[in-house]
């Protein structure tokens, strides 16, 4: 997933620090559809996806392959982005692979506000919004992904 | 039965007498008492000598809310407060309340005034009624209330809310009246239904509504559901409230108190009185009113008069039901609503866009009031929590000032009409 974007300094720890984009979306049909078809009509790919929802809104939150274009696209298309940093994790996927992870944070006393995960070729993808996104980042200093 | 046959069934010559005579002491009194009204009518050159009888009203200058606003929160009182002993307050178009106040003697001509009603309903004394108007600022439940003790009936202040409450009370203790806005009595008529209690064993046979607009099928479906005989009561607070006008067993119009309170129509935009039988915008003049006496008050309510003998034998003038309003002022659960409160809100909020739109509608048979607006865009958050605070923090100012509890909508940016020119800011489902 990963070897799509240039590679950085960034791109080789592990958990890596990433833009999370949200979009505040209005409950009605097919407005997920009109904002990922915004996405796909520039090229940008979706890393991870997750749709946080409410009585009358819902906030989309994206992993995309390139941000500063998509929140172009998103704003042209007259949609509300935020920018978010989030910690992106590979993790293995493994029974017992994502509670060594909590269990890390959970010993010290990092909150986490959200999170989401996608596995693939026994390979996980991990999404953290943690409250002390540095804290939590030296937590999970070079996590061995391992499976 | 007809409360005071010497006043409601006048002839027309003595009605006349009564009317300007009563004209001619409230022109002098405010004149002399109110600063306001004195500075108007000097600059339309006429004095309280120009006034000889009630033909001669049309010289008077008209009164309007802004004038209340104008003068908050005493301006328009006409006596000194040591004569003032209850004041009552309803929505403004902006910020500030309206404010109302009144003698001992305003109270005893509103109590006579709302006896007047109930007896045309055919309720007396024996009567108990259910008074489910809020109590408080609002105008409704304490000008009933007192309204029925002067009838010599027994009143049960239960105001508004707590539909299970009211419809136990009723049941236990006999209610055979109940007084609250139409569409409340269609809530609390459904709600009865569902208790499952038979209606054999509740004593209503009454309805007393006002407060808000209805029409004839909404007083069919209340008496059909409720097994009762509906009647409409008008009023407004700047006038005195509730009692101002009433139906009789006729139900044909409501006739208007009309000794206290001498009603004009007027073109609304050309501010000409139209003949009998034409609709147009109400004004009133309180002629007998102490604390606070109103020439020619514009209510913006949209009706027509007419003066034919009613076979109830009444002689006063009566009202059509009010068929819209002349400004953009909405009615909702019986609350007076102007858009420009809810704006003058919203823009005070950091948060918000200075774009709304407010939905009306009946859900489940009570209005709900829909005030949708956007967030600007570097307020939007990516936790839900803080949008839902938000939301929040919205609904209690609005509430606060409205005293209204109303559903707050945001909307994603720029889906909002703009105000150029006409925006269309209201749209009101509700059939009435």
């Amino acid at each position: 997933m990963r070897k799509e974007k240039p590679l950085s300094v960034e791109e080789e720890r592990n958990p890596r620090l990433e833009e999370q984009l949200s979009v505040f979306v209005e409950n009605k049909i097919g407005r997920i559809h009109e904002v990922v078809q915004v996405l796909g009509a520039e090229g940008i790919n979706m890393q991870a996806f997750s749709l946080a929802e409410n009585v009358d809104f819902g906030i989309l939150r994206l992993i995309v392959s390139d941000v500063p274009k998509a929140v172009e696209a998103l704003r042209a298309a007259h949609l509300a982005v935020k920018r978010t940093a989030v910690l992106c994790l590979d993790c293995a996927d493994r029974p017992g692979a994502l509670a060594e992870v909590m269990q890390r944070l959970a010993e010290r006393e990092i909150f986490v506000e959200y999170m989401y995960a996608f596995a693939r070729n026994e390979e996980a993808l991990v999404v953290i919004k943690p409250r002390d996104i540095e804290a939590c980042r030296a937590a999970l200093d070079n996590w061995q992904a391992k499976p | 039965m007809i409360w005071n046959t010497h006043k409601e069934c006048m002839s027309a010559d003595e009605k006349h007498n009564l009317q300007s005579e009563r004209l001619r002491k409230l022109v002098s009194r405010v004149y002399h008492a109110t600063p306001f009204y004195r500075r108007k009518m000097q600059e339309m050159d006429i004095t309280p000598d120009d006034i000889r009888s009630i033909e001669d009203i049309v010289k008077l200058p008209f009164t309007t809310k802004q004038d209340f606003r104008d003068n908050y929160p005493y301006g328009l009182f006409a006596v000194p407060m040591s004569e003032i002993v209850r004041l009552h307050a309803s929505s403004g178009t902006t910020g500030k309340p309206t404010v109302v106040g009144y003698t001992r003697r305003d109270l005893s001509v509103w109590s006579e005034s709302i006896a007047r009603c109930l007896s045309a309903f055919g309720t007396d004394r024996n009567d108990i009624f259910s008074v489910a108007y809020g109590y408080g600022l609002f105008t409704g439940g304490l000008g009933i209330h007192y309204g029925i003790e002067h009838l010599g009936a027994t009143v049960i202040p239960a105001s508004s809310g707590n539909t299970g409450k009211q419809i136990q009370l009723m049941h236990d203790f006999g209610s055979t009246a109940l007084a609250c806005t139409p569409s409340y009595a269609l809530y609390i008529a459904e709600t009865m239904q569902k208790t499952g209690i038979p209606r054999s064993e509740f004593r209503l046979r009454t309805g007393i509504f006002g407060a808000e607009p209805w029409t004839e099928s909404m007083r069919r479906e209340i008496e059909n559901k409720l097994g009762i005989d509906a009647y409409n009561i008008y009023g407004l607070s700047e006038v005195m409230g509730p009692g101002v006008s009433h139906e009789c067993a006729c139900k044909n119009g409501s006739h208007i108190v009309d000794d206290h309170f001498y009603p004009e129509i007027i073109d609304p935009e050309t501010l000409k009185r139209l003949p009998d039988g034409e609709q147009g915008e109400l004004v009133f003049t309180t002629l007998s009113k102490e604390g606070l006496p109103l020439l020619r008050y514009r209510t913006k309510d949209l009706c027509s008069l007419h003066s034919e003998a009613c076979p109830c034998g009444r002689s006063s003038v009566r009202m059509s039901p009010i068929a819209g309003r002349s400004d953009d002022m909405l009615i909702i659960r019986g609350v007076n609503v102007f858009p420009s409160q809810i704006e003058s809100v919203i823009l005070d909020i950091d948060e918000l866009e200075a774009h709304y739109q407010l939905i009306v509608e009946r859900r489940n048979k009570l209005d709900n009031l829909e005030i949708q607006v956007e967030v600007k865009e570097g307020y939007y958050s990516d936790e839900i929590g803080k949008i839902l605070e938000l939301k929040k923090k919205v609904a209690s100012r609005l509430h606060s000032v409205l005293g209204l509890s109303c559903d707050i909508k945001l909307v994603e940016p720029n889906t909002l009409a703009r105000s150029e020119g006409k925006a269309q800011r209201v749209i009101d489902k509700r059939k009435y």
